[in-house]
């Protein structure tokens, strides 16, 4: 009797979270698009300023990771490509591979370790230290003022991440084709083209658009119900980690089987 | 109900209205009511200083008239509007009229000290950059933080940081302005010379200023009028002198630093908690 109950609630306690994430979104949304028609100016200078390190402070370790990712699929795929004797295919795989799933989803794990921290941590402290109460007493709506830049930043950034994190991801099983498989640059390269069709990049990108709503959401959500303390605000940033990998691969899950399901041929 | 009489807050002793206008206040957190049924009234230009033990319920007093807790129970009727039961635009109206100067400053500590005075005023309004700079340069004179615009809070001491505060509350030029607990953590030079800051803002502006505190020295300095709140009642409403001469023992033993009587046990603590009267104990 217990499990059951504690599973319902659980489910219901889940359900009630990912609403609230919806209402952010939506909030959010309105502050962009439906506010400024009211009067009520959005500082696209803070969405710019939050593009600069959730996006171009991330391009390091986004090149760094997704090199060496692809370089790990295509020695991966070496392994039994080489017993059928189709070691060629080695470009098809680390291509279709990175632009539908790695890129976007190793993308998104790192801006939840760097972006998604930051955000909980951020607001958290801020809530602590009452600033988000001086926020409302000075009629600055803080969805509107902290958050919103937030999601634009990211909705913005996280496709050209996940773009270059496919280029570095190609590159990177390149250099074990160039080295080990018998390619060229050149060669490996325009069979990568080659295998690429249009509708894996999008799909790719479309997931990463959803993966950084979802990261930008839980960060805040975590940071704006931090309690009082300093140990609360690590709490929130734990959490905010967490949750966001956990429902970054729901999302994935979800996404791709709408991607296979609706696929042609 | 009083609030069918006077609709826009207007009594019969304030004929232009008072500024502020509590009336039968309750406010719960969760479950627990933390304010019975609050009732008072600030003047235009007034200055009023509540006044409470910690858990009096002081805080939630402050936070409910600047509508960051929602009551569950009876009017606030500011600038003639009942504020609980305005939608959130309207309130916001209201709020650009209000300042508030948190306990502990509450400046956003990734902005200057000049960027966080400006806020209000590149949000608010349509003014250019070189007037708003003028007007927290203005700002900033009159707390005494002249020269200060490009400061971090973290570079600033407590009191700074307080003044930095209350020169963001003033930016807007608020017809009201709430403090909460102005001197709190300061040393006692300090304090006085927050004292004598609000004393100053008192005089040469006439804003109508309630304040929250539990120091006594600041209190009777600045007040015109003080509220006593214990337990979540308003136990005395009067001027300084007034309560001076109070001879009610809750204002008395407030007033006169009379410790709590020593608690025996956890039946005695649970009374204390609840409000209910701890048995005589000589």
């Amino acid at each position: 009797m217990a499990l059951k109950e504690a599973i319902g609630e659980a489910t219901i306690n889940g359900l009630a979270y990912v609403g609230g994430l919806a209402r952010l979104v939506g909030s959010s949304a309105k502050a962009i698009c439906i506010e400024p028609l009211r009067g009520h100016r959005f500082r696209v200078s803070r969405a710019v300023h939050q593009a600069m390190s959730i996006g171009v402070e991330a391009l390091p370790i986004v090149s760094l990771i997704s090199f060496f990712i692809g370089t790990i699929l295509a020695l991966q795929g070496a392994y039994e490509l080489r017993k059928l004797g189709a070691m060629q295919l080695i470009a098809t795989a680390v291509a279709v591979s990175m632009t539908r799933e790695l890129g976007p989803l190793m993308t998104a794990i790192v801006v939840i370790g760097r972006s998604g921290s930051a955000f909980a941590a951020e607001i958290g402290t801020m809530k602590v230290n009452e600033e988000i109460d001086a926020l409302e007493t000075m009629a600055l709506e803080p969805v509107h003022f902290l958050v919103a830049p937030k999601f634009l930043a990211m909705i913005v950034m996280m496709p050209c991440l996940t773009t270059w994190a496919d280029s570095l991801g190609v590159l990177g099983g390149a250099a074990f084709g160039v080295t080990s498989a018998g390619f060229t640059w050149g060669s490996y390269l325009q069979a990568s083209l080659k295998a690429l069709i249009l509708r894996d990049i999008i799909t790719g990108l479309i997931k990463s658009v959803m993966f950084g709503l979802v990261i930008t959401a839980v960060g805040c959500q975590e940071g704006l119900s931090t309690g009082l303390g300093a140990e609360e605000v690590g709490r929130s940033t734990t959490s905010a980690v967490v949750k966001s990998i956990f429902l970054v691969v729901v999302v994935d899950l979800i996404f791709t089987a709408i991607f296979y399901f609706t696929a042609t041929k | 109900m009083v609030a069918d009489l006077f609709p826009n807050g207007q009594t019969a002793e304030f004929p232009g209205g008072p500024a502020i206008s509590v009336r039968n206040l309750r406010v719960n957190y969760g479950e627990r009511e933390i304010l019975h049924g609050i009732n008072f009234e600030v003047k235009p230009g007034e200055t009023l200083v509540i006044l409470g033990g910690s858990g009096s319920g002081k805080s939630t007093l402050l936070r409910t008239l600047v509508g960051l807790e929602r009551p569950t129970g009876g009017e606030i009727w500011i600038g003639g509007k009942d504020f609980a039961a305005l939608s959130e635009a309207e309130r916001d109206e209201l709020r650009k009229k209000m300042g508030m100067s948190f306990q502990g400053g509450a400046l956003f500590g990734s902005s200057t000290v000049g960027e966080n005075v400006a806020l209000p005023l590149r949000e608010h309004t349509r003014l250019d950059n070189s007037t708003i700079e003028i007007i927290v340069r203005l700002k900033l004179n009159q707390v005494g933080l002249s020269g200060f615009e490009n400061y971090m809070p973290a570079q600033l001491s407590g009191g700074m940081k307080k003044r930095a505060a209350i020169a963001r509350a003033l930016a807007m030029d608020p017809e009201i302005l709430f403090f909460d607990e102005p001197s709190a953590g300061l040393d006692p030079i300090i304090a006085a010379g927050i004292d004598e800051l609000i004393l100053k803002l008192k005089r040469a502006f006439q804003i109508t200023i309630v304040i929250v505190t539990h120091e006594l020295a600041s209190a009777f300095l600045i007040a015109d009028r003080m509220v006593l709140i214990d337990k979540g009642n308003v136990v005395a409403d009067g001027t300084p002198q007034q309560l001076r001469e109070s001879q009610q023992p809750r204002v008395r033993q407030f007033l006169d630093r009379v410790p709590e009587p020593e608690l025996t046990g956890e039946i005695d603590y649970l009374q204390m908690l609840t409000g209910d009267t701890p048995p005589q104990r000589q």
